[in-house]
């Protein structure tokens, strides 16, 4: 166990560090915990309650959500604090096909409009409403929205070389505007209470404990084939280029290569993602509403991927599920200090632990065997150009 | 390396704790407390958790129920909807509370829901709301419109002769629904389309010159206009700030309110709300008995005389009182047994008469009109004969008008349709 | 309205010797029947007042009015404003007033002051909407004679929505005497009103036309409407005298436009000055010194709290308070951003992005800090009487005072920050420092302290802009939320690093909202004006007024 986990620390040097020892682990865990959830009986020590599967599920979904700001974040020194649009547009895709599958099973039994439009007294389905009974149409949507949408504004920011802070704001206002446009009623997204009271997906009960499983295994499944696809990319000459655009873009610029193509296709990707946790993410919760495009989420993912370890693909996974483990135990002790305990953990992240917990290793390492060795000089230096570039 | 087996240790530490269960005590009954005590809702749920906190405690100082004691568990669902759900199930699988008082917004609610009847709770919840639901989990001591709404407007045609009528609210589904029911009313008793004039601002809307301003030219065509308002908490004191500024006054175009309450007062400089109304079930100002035991008892438990009492507290402790009434008829908090138990339980109101649970889990109760005064008080200026029965689905949305909510044996159904008497909605076929 | 009352007081009547029970009919009961009176009734009405349900109080008044005239205002008055009360044990009516946190009570019919009276001795008469009509209108009827022609002319124009045939004497008569040229004016606006409605003759009617055309008040657009829109059958009807409305009517409404586009500029000059006041403390936190504060919000919370905690340490001197809320918020916030910098911000030079996620946890920490201590509750800041009101241009057009004194406010915070900047020392350091940071070092500056009292500049103003929002909006915990990403696109759009860039984009931004909000509506405004935003930024992607030269890089 311990050599396996030094095993995951090691290396940082190399872009997205070892990651596959990370998804066995990641992998076997999940699948240990399904089982003691369906074959060990209620009340037994070893039995993983519902409760804590639908916990853990929810948790890998922002794992997700939380790779993929760390890919374009850690990698490409782009700060977006609009990833919950993506994620929230994913999940109204993946929301909007639950709603379908309902049928005549709402309280109006309406067998064509969802129940928030029978009483709001709408006459037929809106355009981008139709198709979304069939899945694998709604999960053509799930990628193709925000991927659209992230690449339109990708092409036009990073075309126009907006960087930096300007995009952060950038990302910020379009979730902002995101999330005021489906507040209202009119959209057609069921304004505030948004859309809930799922039924069942693909024809299976989404309250069975299979379904529940069968969810969370998947969203283990996918989690880890972005974690090893993001480690590919990474380490291909793509990823090469895409560090060298982190570190200096002007020079990457001057050497040839066209880096608002880079840009743009790595938020495309970082966006997908994002938008494929949202849809994990919505039949496992049960409701999605434009709660989710609130900018102060956004601004909670890039906290999670900096206490894990930005620029490590396996901090951003592990940094989301601590925070969330955190607060789901805090909230339930001390709901009234938590927010204090947020706080302060923001600041000293970022004080103290300039490269997250995965660079504490490295940080404590550096410390007990005497001065800093060369190549955490090295990181130190491409860290600070990289924020020089951007600012 | 020592640091691996640190880490290690770490890692084995956070993953037995979440498997942990929390050893749960057989000798008490437990009351789960579902409010958000942080995030934008804090604000109003919070005195809703001291209310429950306070009756557990006095149930208590009086023996308990059934011979054991209450035990309270509070948890915060942060005014985060789905931490709603999540919350719900911690409740019901890992805590094992035999009842929730919780939730605020309909939207906590909505997300509450299939949890709590996937794993057949029981929940209280007791804040105004715009109908349209009714579920065999769920009791609903607060007003449904046509028991806050609906009077309002008859009150404001009646006594007022109200001609021309703004229909102000922000954007969610209670304003929505609501509007939708007071237009379709309106017109039903002959008013204008003409004379009608609605709107709707985003939650928190701080800037509202302009809409201030077409009020104001609205009402300026010579009919007496009137405002209801559904605006939500935040919005409020800078929409009666800029009337106030504008020389609106309560004479020329009352505002009546449906989400204003004495809490709300408090936070806000009454002088230019002075006059304005306020349509609810209780008012702390309501001269009776039980109400000033309540007021006493509240002050003393959160140590602080200026506390104020509302409308949704009272919907609490009237909940609360049924529950437990329930409890000793059933002789169990069986969530079943319960749920039978409840219906047809009595309670007196605290503004006088008697409250009454329902068959569609919706309350009978009195509806009030308050102007507000300048100490944040309302001052009663009508109020219906008796008590009005809440009612589940409306009578003026075409969706709805057939359905009807019927807890009992032989109906059993929360929308069943009185024209194809199917249980399961307006449009269903008869199975 | 003026029927209904009628009718009202017609009923209370009848009722009330019912309600009497049986009672000796006294001279006061007498005066509301029958409107004969001797010395004793004015005391003995009043006395009523504390006896009867709201709704049997109208009567009580009338009498009072007929029998009192100008000797009962300042009874009418101190009810208006609710401060009428009753001693408990014997039943005297009295006025509370309050007078340097000193609660005292008169008489107000001897103007005697009444002492030994503690807040537990006395009960407040209460007062409805009904009553507060009624006070209102009588009081216009007895200032009709008052001595200062504002509050004469403000009478009369208060009659003018219900014109009937006393009042129209009462006018008819005042108007004799009138000597100033304004409330004449009005005075004659109200018989021409009564004798276009009123009049017999068809010329009698058009002269009364003509010489409404030209006014904007609304019961005289009202009126001529009513004449402009008669159907043919109508018994009142008379073609030329309907044309002839219809033309004024047109030649009204022209005006009343314009007018109604200057409103709507000022309502976006308004939100503008708002706006600018919102951002004009990240344009130095963030533009000058490129620090992302995304604790500027509760910077501003913390201002609002300090005037909310001065308030309540000087609740009898609401008018002052504002003025020394205005430094103490400076202070407050401005020592809270020093610390911050000095703590916390100073670790963090040159790695802008995460000056945002160290910004934001304090945010949160602030926000759960006036939680815990003050209260989630949103708190009660009053409105200085000088703040509230209008100033009332014509009958159309009339600017709200707080958002004026905003509006001048925020743009005298914007000059003397630009002076601060342009002028003194501290400026020169400060614009040195965030051009270049290490030359400014080699030339003596001591950046470090200049950081910290840049910071605590742009920070204690956000506590000022915390003291001018406390007048507008809701002052809780959530209050710098929802400025924080307003002010961002403020910043930005504007040019980082550019105070007048600042200016412009907040006025642009304000006025454009307001403008297309009665097209579109609030929100969608909002949405239109964020996505120009985005689209804009596109293109000039360092805003309007980009920096040039060396400050660029």
């Amino acid at each position: 166990m311990s050599s396996l986990i030094s095993s995951i620390f090691a290396n940082r040097g190399q872009p997205g560090g070892r990651v596959m020892p990370f998804v066995m682990i990641l992998l076997v865990a999940t699948v240990l915990a399904s089982c003691l959830n369906l074959f060990t009986p209620e009340g037994s020590a070893l039995h993983v309650s519902t409760y804590t599967i639908t916990l853990l599920g929810k948790y890998l979904c922002y794992a997700m959500l939380a790779l993929a700001v760390d890919v374009i974040w850690g990698y490409c020194g782009i700060l977006s604090l609009g990833h919950g649009a993506f994620f929230a547009l994913g999940g109204y895709a993946m929301g909007m096909y639950l709603m379908r599958q309902i049928g005549d099973r709402g309280v109006y039994g309406n067998p064509i409009l969802p129940d928030f439009m029978v009483f709001l007294d709408w006459q037929e389905l809106p355009w981008f409403w139709l198709g979304m009974d069939q899945f694998w149409f709604a999960m053509i949507m799930v990628i193709l929205v925000p991927g659209i949408l992230a690449y339109v504004f990708g092409f036009l920011a990073f075309r126009s070389r907006v960087t930096g802070v300007y995009l952060s704001i950038m990302t910020q206002a379009l979730t902002y505007a995101l999330m005021l446009a489906f507040f209202r009623n009119e959209m057609g997204f069921g304004g505030n209470n948004g859309l809930t009271d799922f039924k069942d997906i693909l024809g299976f009960d989404l309250q069975s404990d299979t379904t529940r499983i069968v969810l969370f295994l998947i969203t283990a499944a996918l989690l880890s084939v972005a974690l090893v696809t993001s480690h590919w990319i990474m380490n291909s000459r793509m990823g090469k280029v895409i560090l060298a655009v982190r570190d200096s873009e002007s020079r990457a610029r001057f050497i040839g290569y066209k880096t608002e193509t880079y840009k743009v296709w790595l938020f495309v990707y970082s966006a997908v993602i994002a938008a494929v946790a949202g849809a994990l993410y919505v039949p496992q919760v049960g409701i999605i509403n434009p709660g989710e495009f609130s900018p102060i989420n956004s601004i909670e993912v890039v906290i999670w991927v900096a206490v894990g370890g930005r620029g490590t693909l396996i901090g951003a996974v592990v940094g989301a599920l601590l925070v969330n483990y955190a607060k789901t135990r805090f909230t339930a002790i001390l709901p009234e200090g938590w927010l204090f305990m947020l706080g302060a953990l923001f600041v000293l992240v970022t004080l103290y632990l300039p490269k997250g917990l995965m660079g504490l290793y490295g940080q404590l390492k550096d410390k007990f065997s005497g001065p800093s060795g060369p190549s955490s000089a090295n990181d130190r230096k491409t860290s600070d150009t990289a924020e020089g570039a951007s600012a | 390396m020592k640091f691996n087996k640190l880490f290690a240790g770490v890692t084995l530490a956070l993953g037995t704790s979440m498997v942990t269960f929390t050893a749960t005590a057989e000798d008490t009954i437990k009351v789960g407390v579902l409010h958000s005590l942080s995030g934008t809702m804090a604000i109003s749920e919070t005195t809703l958790k001291d209310t429950v906190l306070m009756m557990v405690e006095e149930q208590n100082k009086a023996g308990g129920l059934l011979g054991k004691k209450l035990e309270p568990v509070v948890v915060d669902p942060a005014s985060n909807w789905p931490l709603f759900a999540e919350k719900t199930r911690e409740l019901l699988t890992e805590k094992d509370v035999d009842v929730i008082f919780g939730c605020w917004t309909s939207v906590s609610r909505k997300s509450v829901l299939p949890v709590i009847e996937e794993l057949n709770g029981l929940m209280f919840y007791p804040v105004q709301y715009e109908g349209e639901e009714s579920s065999k989990n769920v009791f609903y001591t607060g007003a449904a419109p046509n028991q806050q709404a609906i009077p309002a407007v008859d009150y404001l045609m009646n006594d007022l002769d109200v001609e021309r009528w703004v229909l102000a609210g922000t954007d969610y589904v209670y304003p929505r629904t609501t509007n939708k029911i007071l237009e379709a009313y309106l017109k039903s008793k002959g008013v204008d389309a003409k004379d009608i004039m609605v709107n709707y601002t985003p939650f928190g809307h701080s800037d509202w010159q302009s809409i201030v301003s077409d009020i104001k030219k609205f009402g300026s065509k010579g009919k007496k206009t009137a405002v209801v308002s559904t605006i939500n908490g935040d919005a409020n004191v800078p929409f009666y700030k800029e009337l106030g500024n504008q020389g609106i006054s309560a004479e020329d175009i009352p505002v009546v309110a449906f989400s204003v309450g004495e809490e709300e007062l408090s936070g806000i400089d009454t002088k230019p709300l002075v006059g304005h109304l306020a349509a609810w079930n209780y008012f702390q100002s309501v001269d009776t008995a039980e109400n000033e035991q309540f007021i006493d008892t509240w002050k003393t438990f959160i140590k602080n005389e200026d506390r104020v009492t509302n409308d949704p507290m009272e919907a609490t402790y009237i909940g609360f009182k049924m529950w437990a009434q329930a409890v000793e008829k059933a002789g169990t908090t069986d969530v079943d047994a319960v749920e039978k138990a409840m219906i047809g339980q009595e309670v007196k109101n605290l503004t006088g008469g008697v409250a009454v649970m329902n068959k569609n889990h919706h309350l009978s109760k009195p509806v009030l009109i308050g102007e507000i005064q300048d100490d944040g008080q309302f001052e009663v200026v009508w109020e219906t004969d008796g008590v009005v029965a809440g009612d589940a689905w409306s009578d003026f949305l075409p969706g709805s008008k057939d359905l009807i909510a019927d807890w009992t044996a032989p109906t059993e159904c929360g929308n069943y349709n009185v024209k194809t008497k199917s249980c399961g909605g307006s449009m269903a076929t008869a199975e | 309205m003026k029927k209904l009352m009628c009718i009202s007081f017609w009923l209370m009547g009848c009722l009330l010797p019912a309600l009497s029970h049986g009672a000796e009919p006294d001279a006061a009961e007498a005066a509301i029947q029958a409107g004969h009176s001797d010395s004793e009734t004015i005391p003995k009405l009043v006395q009523q007042l504390t006896e009867k349900s709201l709704t049997k109080a109208i009567p009580v008044l009338e009498a009072l009015a007929r029998e009192g005239g100008e000797t009962m205002l300042p009874l009418f008055r101190t009810m208006l404003n609710g401060d009428l009360y009753y001693v408990k044990a014997t039943g005297r009516v009295v006025g509370q007033q309050e007078v340097d946190g000193e609660t005292s009570y008169k008489d107000l019919l001897t103007a005697e002051p009444v002492t030994g009276l503690g807040k537990r001795d006395t009960k407040k008469i209460r007062v409805n909407n009904k009553l507060r009509g009624f006070l209102r209108d009588s009081i216009s009827r007895i200032q009709l004679s008052s001595e200062d022609p504002a509050k004469r002319g403000a009478a009369v124009r208060s009659l003018l929505s219900d014109l009937d045939d006393s009042t129209v004497l009462a006018i008819s008569e005042a108007r004799e005497n009138e000597t100033d040229a304004d409330v004449m004016a009005t005075m004659d606006l109200a018989l021409a009103m009564y004798a276009l409605a009123e009049g017999n003759s068809d010329v009698e009617k058009m002269d009364a036309i003509e010489q409404l055309s030209g006014s904007l008040e609304q019961d005289v657009r009202n009126l001529l409407r009513q004449y402009a829109e008669m159907e043919p059958d109508h018994s009142d009807y008379n073609a030329k005298a309907s044309a002839a409305a219809s033309k004024a009517l047109s030649k009204i409404q022209e005006k009343v436009e314009f007018y109604g586009f200057v409103d709507q500029l000022f309502f976006g000059l308004s939100l503008g000055s708002v706006l600018l006041l919102a951002a004009i403390g990240l344009a130095i936190t963030f533009g000058v010194m490129g620090v992302i504060n995304m604790a500027h919000g509760e910077m501003i919370m913390l201002g609002a709290y300090t005037t909310y905690i001065i308030q309540m340490l000087l609740p009898n001197h609401i008018d002052l308070s504002i003025w020394i809320a205005i430094p103490a918020a400076f202070i407050v916030s401005g020592l809270v951003g020093v610390a911050i910098e000095r703590g916390v911000i100073r670790h963090l030079h040159g790695r802008p992005l995460e000056t945002l996620l160290a910004t934001f946890g304090i945010s949160l920490f602030l926000q759960q800090l006036v939680r815990t201590v003050i209260s989630p509750q949103n708190v009660p800041v009053s409105t200085p009487s000088w703040m509230s009101g209008t100033l009332d241009i014509n009958p159309v057009l009339s600017l709200t005072l707080n958002r004026l004194y905003i509006l001048a406010f925020a743009l005298l915070v914007f000059f003397a920050l630009l002076i601060i900047l342009k002028k003194t020392n501290l400026g020169l350091n400060v614009r040195a420092v965030s051009q270049n940071r290490a030359m400014a070092r080699a030339m003596g500056v001591r950046s470090d302290r200049v950081d910290a009292l840049t910071f605590g500049l742009g920070s204690g103003i956000a506590g000022i802009a915390g003291v001018a929002l406390s007048q507008l909006t809701n002052v809780g915990p959530n209050l710098g939320q929802s400025y924080i990403i307003d002010s961002f696109m403020v910043v930005v759009f504007g040019g980082v690093g550019n105070l007048w860039g600042t200016l412009v984009a907040a006025f642009s931004l304000g006025i454009a909202n307001k403008f297309l909000e009665p097209v579109t509506g609030a929100v969608l405004a909002s949405i239109l004006v964020l996505v120009f935003i985005i689209l804009f930024i596109q293109k000039r992607p360092k805003g309007l007024f980009p920096q040039k030269g060396r400050a660029a890089e």
